[in-house]
C-alpha cells in the first residue's frame, strides 16, 4: 500500500477541515477503503480517521423514524432490537452480506459508500471509465456474469452496486444526513447513489469534503411484513446475483402497501416503484406477483453473460412476496 | 508472489525484527530462496531481510511514524508505526507473533482473524495506527499456563485441519462465535457465522465438529 498522511479527527468539523486540505479519504471500518488502497485503485494523499467521532448510536426519533450513526457497525445494526423488530428486511440484508469479521468492522456509512466489485475496475489495468474516465468499459464486451447490472446501465459502465444493506434501505425509505464545509443537509436515500450515465466516476451526491454523519430510516409501516431474499452462487459470503427487499402490508385481503427494491441487478440500489403500483389494491396471488416482477424488469438490458439475471430477479421478487404474504 | 503491493508493505515495517529463532531462520531462508529464484517481487527488501535485518527495520526516509500502544495478549506494547502499517503486518513482523497468518491480504479468506477488544476482525484490513489503546488477542493468547484453550483442544481432537494455514484464523473466529449470543448453536448458524474463514483443504466438516464439541467448555476463557 502506498503511504499517506494519517490524521485522526475528534469531531465532524475537524474531520471535514482535515479532508479539505488535500485529496483525502475518510476512514471508518476500513474494510472497503483499505482493500481499495491495497489494490492501488484508491490513492488518497491523506486518510482522516473518523472512528472517534460520536456517531455510533441508534436512536428512535419522536416522529417514529430511526436514526443510525455513521459508525454503527453492520453487526451492531443487524442485531439491534429495534431493527430486528421493526425492519427485519434490513437485519436480514445486513446478515446476508460479507462475513462475520467484516460485518464486525464495516460501518453504516462505509457500506453506503462501498465501491463496485467489477474486476476491470479493481484490476487497475483494464480500460474502465469509472477509474480512468474516457478509457472505455471492459465489462460490456468482457466477463459480466456475476457483478454486473441489467438495470440502470449505460454505454460507459455496467457495474452493479454491491451493497445488500442499501437495497433494504432503498425499500424502507431513508435520508442520508451529511455535514460539509457549508453546513449540514439531507439527501434522499434514493437520490444518493447516481446512475453511471456518461459520468460513471460520479457515484454519489456528496459534494467536496462532505461527511455522512447519519442515515435516518423512514418510520416502519404499521402491520407490514418485510424480508430480504438474496440469490447467489454459494450460500454465504458472496455478492448477490439478484436480490429482493420487500415490505408488504395487507388490508382486507388486498395489498395496502408494497415496497420493492432490487440488488445485484442495478447500477444503484434499485427501487421498483412501478412494480409496487402494480401490487397495491390487488389480492396477493402468484399472478399478481408475476406481473409485478415483469414490470420491475421491463427496462432491463442484458449483456453477454448476464441475461439470466432478468428471470432470476423476477423469481426473487415472486418468491419473496409469496413468502411474506403466505 | 509478484504482488506489487507487497513491495511497499515489506519496506514499511518499521521496527527491529525479533531475536533469532528457528522460525525466523526459516523465514529468512524463504526470502533468500525467493530472491535466488529470480523473482523481482522484493527487489530491494528481500536481500536486505536475509542479510541485514536492521536495514529493513529502519523507517523510510521522511516517513512519519506514529507512537501507539497496543495491549497484545495482555501485555502492553509501545510501538512506532508508519501510517500505512497494517495491523496484521505489525503483529507478525514487529511483534513476532506469526501465528496470525497472511492469506489473501484483502479480507476475503479470514486467515488473519484476531480479536480487537473481544471482537473478531480481519487484521489485514486494519491500520495499526487505528488501534492505539486497543486490546488485541491473537492465537498465541488463547492458551492459559500451557493449557490449550478448549477450542484449540477440540481442533486437535477432531483433526480439524490439514495444512494448518487457515487454522489460527478458524480458531479465533470459533472462539468469538461461541461467545456471541447472536449466533445460534445449530450447525447451520455456525457454518454461516464461520463462512468468512476459507479452508482450501476442505476441513470444514471437522472444523464444525470441533466447534460444536467445544461449546459449553469455553467458560470465560479466551
Amino acid at each position: 500500500m502506498r503511504n499517506f498522511d494519517y490524521t485522526r479527527a475528534d469531531d465532524a468539523p475537524q474531520a471535514i477541515a482535515l479532508h479539505a486540505q488535500m485529496p483525502s479519504a475518510f476512514l471508518a471500518g476500513g474494510t472497503n477503503l483499505l482493500d481499495m488502497m491495497k489494490i492501488d485503485v484508491m490513492r488518497p494523499a491523506r486518510v482522516v480517521d473518523v472512528n472517534h467521532l460520536p456517531l455510533n448510536r441508534i436512536e428512535t426519533l419522536n416522529d417514529g423514524r430511526v436514526r443510525i450513526g455513521a459508525l454503527v457497525t453492520n453487526s451492531a445494526l443487524a442485531h439491534h432490537p429495534v431493527i430486528v423488530r421493526d425492519y427485519p428486511v434490513l437485519s436480514q440484508a445486513l446478515l446476508s452480506g460479507a462475513s462475520t469479521q467484516l460485518r464486525n468492522k464495516a460501518t453504516t456509512a462505509g457500506n453506503v459508500m462501498q465501491r463496485v466489485r467489477c474486476g476491470y475496475f479493481r484490476d487497475d489495468v483494464s480500460p474502465c471509465n469509472k477509474r480512468e474516465p474516457g478509457s472505455g468499459c471492459s465489462a460490456i464486451e468482457g466477463r459480466n456474469r456475476n457483478v454486473h447490472a441489467v438495470l440502470g446501465t449505460s454505454s460507459q459502465c455496467i457495474a452493479a452496486h454491491p451493497s445488500d444493506m442499501c437495497v433494504a434501505m432503498a425499500a424502507i425509505g431513508a435520508t442520508v444526513h451529511v455535514q460539509g464545509p457549508k453546513g449540514e443537509r439531507d439527501i434522499d436515500f434514493l437520490d444518493f447513489h447516481l446512475l453511471p450515465g456518461d459520468t460513471p466516476w460520479k457515484e454519489h451526491a456528496l459534494q467536496d469534503d462532505e461527511l455522512i454523519t447519519h442515515v435516518v430510516l423512514d418510520a416502519p409501516i404499521a402491520g407490514a411484513r418485510s424480508g430480504y431474499l438474496k440469490l447467489r452462487d454459494r450460500a454465504s459470503y458472496q455478492f448477490a446475483l439478484a436480490s429482493c427487499a420487500a415490505i408488504v402490508a395487507l388490508d382486507g385481503g388486498v395489498i395496502r402497501t408494497a415496497r420493492l427494491a432490487l440488488g445485484g441487478v442495478g447500477t444503484k440500489p434499485w427501487r421498483a416503484r412501478q412494480a409496487e403500483a402494480a401490487l397495491v389494491g390487488r389480492p396477493p396471488s402468484d399472478a399478481t406477483f408475476r406481473q409485478a416482477a415483469a414490470i420491475a424488469m421491463q427496462s432491463a438490458v442484458a449483456y453477454s453473460e448476464n441475461a439470466f439475471k432478468i428471470p432470476l430477479a423476477q423469481q426473487a421478487i415472486v418468491r419473496n412476496l409469496s413468502t411474506l404474504t403466505a | 508472489m509478484a504482488h506489487p503491493d507487497r513491495k511497499q508493505k515489506a519496506g514499511s515495517a518499521a521496527a527491529p525484527l525479533p531475536a533469532p529463532t528457528r522460525r525466523n531462520f526459516l523465514k529468512s531462508l524463504g526470502m533468500t530462496g525467493i530472491a535466488a529464484a529470480g523473482s523481482n517481487a522484493w527487489p530491494r527488501t528481500a536481500p536486505a531481510q536475509a542479510d541485514e535485518p536492521a536495514a529493513v527495520a529502519a523507517p523510510q526516509t521522511g516517513e512519519k511514524l506514529h507512537a501507539i500502544r497496543l495491549v497484545v495478549n495482555g501485555k502492553t506494547q509501545s510501538l512506532q508505526v508508519a501510517s500505512n502499517a497494517v495491523l496484521l503486518d505489525v503483529v507478525r513482523e514487529q511483534l513476532g507473533l506469526t501465528g496470525t497468518k497472511k492469506g489473501c491480504d484483502l479480507g476475503q479468506c479470514g486467515a488473519c482473524t484476531l480479536h480487537v477488544n473481544g471482537v473478531a476482525i480481519n487484521s489485514c484490513l486494519s491500520l495499526a495506527v487505528m488501534h492505539d489503546g486497543d486490546e488485541i488477542t491473537t492465537i498465541e493468547g488463547l492458551e492459559r499456563n500451557g493449557v490449550l484453550h478448549p477450542v484449540q483442544q477440540a481442533f486437535w481432537e477432531h483433526d480439524a485441519f490439514q495444512c494448518g494455514y487457515c487454522t489460527s484464523g478458524q480458531m479465533m473466529s470459533a472462539v468469538a462465535i461461541l461467545k456471541d449470543k447472536n449466533v445460534g448453536s445449530d450447525d447451520a448458524s455456525v457454518r454461516e457465522a464461520m463462512s468468512g474463514n476459507i479452508c482450501r483443504c476442505g476441513a470444514y466438516k471437522n472444523i464444525l465438529a470441533a466447534i460444536q464439541s467445544a461449546r459449553g467448555k469455553t467458560g470465560g476463557a479466551g
